[in-house]
C-alpha cells in the first residue's frame, strides 16, 4: 500500500515509491494550503448539507466524511484537460475541478437530475446506478485514442479519463466490461475505485475474495493500492498514473483504502450493522487531522487554521441561503429535454398539462 | 429521373450504413462479429475493407458493453452504430438503454445528445433456437428518451438507417431478420419520407390492418386474398413505434371504422395494446367494432417447429378481419 504520510502525520517517501515522491516534491506550500483548504471545506459543506437534509431542505444526502484525501487528492491529481465520471459521493472532486456545489444540492433536494455541462466542466454527471458511469468513461476514453489525443507529449492538449466508483460497485457486471473494454483498447483511462469498507451494510469482506486493487489484473489492468486516507499518496498516485495513461501506457486501477465514517445515505443506520469501535478506529486516522498535524510541522500557523474555520461559517450560511432560495423546477422541464428532436406524445402531454394546470386558476402549478 | 437500384433489405440498410460512414468519419460501426465477417447477417459486410478499424471493430461479447461505451463515445462528438446480434441477446445491456441512453439527455438538461443507434435484428420465422426469434420492440416503445423505428422494405430500410443516424436522439432500429433477403426498389436520390410517419400501403375501405416490420409483408398478403373474396383492406406500415403516428391510424379508421393491429410480438402489454386504447380513446366515435389485436401468443416463443403456428399468418389475419366485420 502505498503511504506517504503516516496517521501519525509524518512524511516519508519508501525507496519503491520514489517515482510517486517525485510528484510531491513539485508542490509549494500554497498547494499544501489548497489541499487543506478543500478537504475542509468538503467536510464543512458535508455537513451542512446532513443538516439541511434533517430539516428537510433535501431529500437525502449522501456523506463523504472520511474520503476527503481520497477525493481531494486525487481531484488535484487530474490534469486541466482530462475528464471525470464520479459516482455519487464525489463533492471533494467536484470541489476540485469548480463545480458549483449548489448543482449537487439541487439535484439532493429534487430540483432537477443533475443538468451541469460535463463537457465544459469536464466532471460529468453523478450516476446513480452502481458502475454504469465507467462503461461512459470507458467508451469516452477510446474516443479520446480515436481522436489521436494520447502519447504526442503535448500537455496542452492530450487528456486522459478517470473513472470514480467504490467497493460495492466493483461487484456490477459493468465494471467487468470496462475492464476488458479499456484494456483490448488500451484507452488512456485509470479507474480509481474508493473501497469506503461498506456498500450500505455489506462489508468489503462479503463482496471480494482478492483484494480490489487485483481485480482488474485478469483483464490487463494492473493495479494498485493506497492509503485513500494519506492525501499525499491520493494526489501523487493518482497525479502520476494520470500522466502514465495521457502518455499512452493503458488503463490502470487505484484503490484507496479509506472507510465511510457517515452513513451511505441519510436513509442509512449504521449502527445496525458495524461495530462503534470500528468507527473509533478509523475516526483516529482521519485525513484532515492527519494532514493538519503535517502542516503545523511544516511550520503553518494557527492563523492559517482560523481561516479555513471562518471560511467554513461562511461557506455553511452562503449554502443553507441559497438552498432555502431554490425555486421549484417550471412544469415545462419534466418534458423539455427529453428528446433533442420534436416527440409528438410529450408535446401533446405538455400542452394537455398547461390546460389542465391553468384550469386551476391561481392554485396551478407555476 | 431518380435513381432506383434493386436490393434486399440487409444490402439497403449495408448501403445506408455505407453512406453514413463515407458522409461522417465520425460514424462508428461495432458490435459483434460486425467487422472482417460482416455480422451473422452479413449486414455489415464489406465494409470493415472499405472503412478500416478506424470505423468499424468487433466488440467483445458483451451488451452493455457495447451501449456503455457507445454512450462515452457519443459524449466524445462520435455517433455510434451498435449491432446486438440477436433480439434475445439485448437483455444484459437493458440497463445500459433504459437507465442512461435513454435518459442521458433529460438528466444533463439537454447538454448531453445521444446519437446512438441500436440495430437488432428480431422476429422468428428462421428455425433458430431459444433467443434468436424475438420481438422485445415493446420494452423500449415503453421508455421515454428512446426512438423505436423498423424498416418494412428495402426502400425504407435504406433510408431510415440514415435518418437514424443523423438523429441527436438514441434510435431502437428494429430489422425485420427474416425479410433480410426480401428484394425492392430503392431510390438513392430521394427519401419516402421521415422515419416517424406511417406509411399507407394500400388502400381499403372495409378494415384498416395496422403493422409493422416483418407482419408488414403478411398483412399485404391477406389483403391481397381478401379482396378476392370481395373485401376491401387498409394496410399502414406503422414505420416507427416512438413516437406511434396515430394522426395517419385516425385517418383510416375514420375511413373503415375497423381497425385489427398486428405483429409476432406476444399481444399483452404490446404495441398493439397501446394502438388500441389509443384509438379507443380517440377515435371511439368513428369505430364500428372494437380494435382487435393480432399477436403472438403469451408464451415463450416456441421451439422452431412450433414457430409457425405460433406467429400470425394470413389466416389468422382474416379470420380477424372476419371477426370485425361481424359487428
Amino acid at each position: 500500500m502505498v503511504q506517504l504520510l503516516s496517521p501519525a502525520g509524518d512524511y516519508a517517501v519508501p525507496k519503491e515509491w520514489a517515482t510517486y515522491g517525485k510528484y510531491i516534491d513539485r508542490l509549494s506550500e500554497a498547494d499544501f494550503l489548497k489541499f487543506y483548504r478543500d478537504m475542509a471545506r468538503m467536510r464543512r459543506f458535508d455537513k451542512e448539507a446532513e443538516a439541511l437534509q434533517r430539516q428537510g431542505q433535501l431529500g437525502l444526502w449522501i456523506p463523504a466524511i472520511g474520503q476527503e484525501a481520497a477525493q481531494i487528492g486525487s481531484g488535484y491529481g487530474v490534469g486541466h484537460n482530462d475528464h471525470i465520471f464520479p459516482s455519487y459521493r464525489e463533492h471533494g472532486v467536484a470541489i476540485t475541478h469548480g463545480i458549483d456545489l449548489m448543482s449537487i444540492l439541487k439535484m439532493l433536494r429534487g430540483v432537477n437530475h443533475g443538468g451541469w455541462n460535463p463537457e465544459e466542466t469536464r466532471f460529468h454527471l453523478y450516476a446513480i446506478v452502481l458502475g454504469s458511469q465507467v462503461l461512459h468513461a470507458t467508451g469516452y476514453a477510446m474516443g479520446v485514442k480515436m481522436d489521436g489525443m494520447v502519447g504526442n507529449g503535448d500537455l496542452e492538449n492530450d487528456l486522459a479519463v478517470i473513472s470514480y466508483f467504490g467497493d460495492g460497485a466493483t461487484a456490477e457486471g459493468d465494471i467487468s466490461e470496462s475492464f476488458l473494454f479499456a484494456a483490448i483498447n488500451h484507452s488512456p483511462i485509470v479507474f480509481f475505485c474508493q473501497n469506503n469498507q461498506w456498500a450500505i451494510s455489506s462489508s468489503v469482506a462479503s463482496q471480494t475474495k482478492v483484494p480490489l486493487y487485483q481485480r482488474g489484473s485478469g483483464f490487463g489492468v494492473p493495479g494498485i493500492r493506497i492509503d485513500g486516507n494519506d492525501i499525499l499518496a491520493s494526489y501523487a498516485v493518482t497525479a502520476k498514473h494520470m500522466d502514465d495513461a495521457r502518455e499512452g501506457s493503458g488503463p490502470f486501477m487505484i484503490e484507496a483504502l479509506t472507510y465511510r465514517i457517515g452513513a451511505h445515505t441519510t436513509s442509512d443506520d449504521p449502527t445496525k450493522y458495524r461495530d462503534s469501535e470500528e468507527v473509533e478506529y478509523w475516526k483516529a486516522r482521519d485525513p484532515l487531522a492527519r494532514f493538519e498535524t503535517f502542516l503545523r510541522r511544516q511550520g503553518i500557523k494557527q492563523d492559517f487554521f482560523d481561516e479555513v474555520a471562518e471560511a467554513g461559517e461562511k461557506l455553511s450560511t452562503e449554502i443553507r441561503e441559497a438552498t432555502f432560495a431554490l425555486k421549484n423546477p417550471p412544469i415545462e422541464n419534466m418534458f423539455k429535454y427529453v428528446y433533442s428532436d420534436k416527440h409528438p406524445r410529450i408535446d401533446e402531454q405538455l400542452d394537455w398539462l398547461r390546460k389542465y394546470e391553468a384550469s386551476f386558476g391561481e392554485d396551478a402549478h407555476s | 429521373m431518380s435513381n432506383f437500384v434493386e436490393l434486399s433489405i440487409a444490402k439497403a440498410i449495408n448501403a445506408g450504413l455505407r453512406k453514413c460512414m463515407q458522409d461522417n468519419p465520425k460514424v462508428l460501426m461495432f458490435g459483434e462479429d460486425v467487422a472482417q465477417l460482416g455480422g451473422v447477417f452479413r449486414v455489415t459486410e464489406g465494409l470493415h475493407a472499405e472503412f478500416g478499424d478506424k470505423q468499424i471493430f468487433n466488440s467483445p461479447i458483451a451488451e452493455s458493453g457495447i451501449i456503455g461505451t457507445a454512450i462515452g463515445l457519443a459524449m466524445r462528438g462520435y455517433r455510434s452504430v451498435t449491432e446486438i446480434q440477436f433480439d434475445g441477446f439485448i437483455f444484459p445491456a437493458f440497463d445500459q438503454i433504459t437507465t442512461q441512453l435513454a435518459k442521458m439527455q433529460n438528466r444533463s438538461e439537454g447538454f448531453t445528445p445521444m446519437p446512438v443507434v441500436v440495430r437488432v435484428p428480431y422476429g422468428g420465422g428462421i428455425g433458430a433456437v431459444e433467443h434468436h426469434s424475438e420481438s422485445p420492440e415493446a420494452y423500449f416503445a415503453h421508455t421515454a428518451g428512446l426512438r423505436v423505428v423498423t424498416p418494412s422494405n428495402p426502400n425504407d430500410a435504406y433510408w431510415m438507417i440514415q435518418q437514424a443516424i443523423l438523429s441527436d436522439d438514441p434510435v431502437m432500429f428494429f430489422e425485420p431478420k427474416r425479410r433480410y433477403w426480401q428484394k425492392g426498389p430503392v431510390n438513392l436520390d430521394e427519401p419516402p419520407m421521415d422515419s416517424y410517419t406511417a406509411s399507407v400501403l394500400r388502400q381499403g375501405t372495409q378494415v384498416t390492418i395496422a403493422t409493422y416490420g416483418p407482419m408488414t409483408a403478411v398483412a399485404l398478403q391477406a389483403a391481397e386474398i381478401a379482396a378476392s373474396e370481395g373485401k376491401s383492406i387498409e394496410v399502414i406500415d406503422l414505420r416507427s413505434l416512438s413516437p406511434i403516428d396515430f394522426p395517419t391510424i385516425i385517418e383510416s379508421v375514420k375511413k373503415t371504422g375497423r381497425l385489427i393491429v398486428a405483429h409476432e410480438a406476444s399481444s399483452s402489454f404490446s404495441v398493439s395494446s397501446e394502438v388500441s386504447a389509443r384509438i379507443t380513446e380517440d377515435a371511439f366515435y368513428h369505430l364500428e367494432a372494437p380494435v382487435i389485436r393480432v399477436g403472438g401468443f403469451d408464451v415463450p416463443y416456441p421451439a422452431a417447429k412450433l414457430e409457425e403456428v405460433f406467429l400470425p399468418d394470413a389466416d389468422r389475419l382474416l379470420e380477424a378481419v372476419d371477426r370485425s366485420l361481424a359487428y
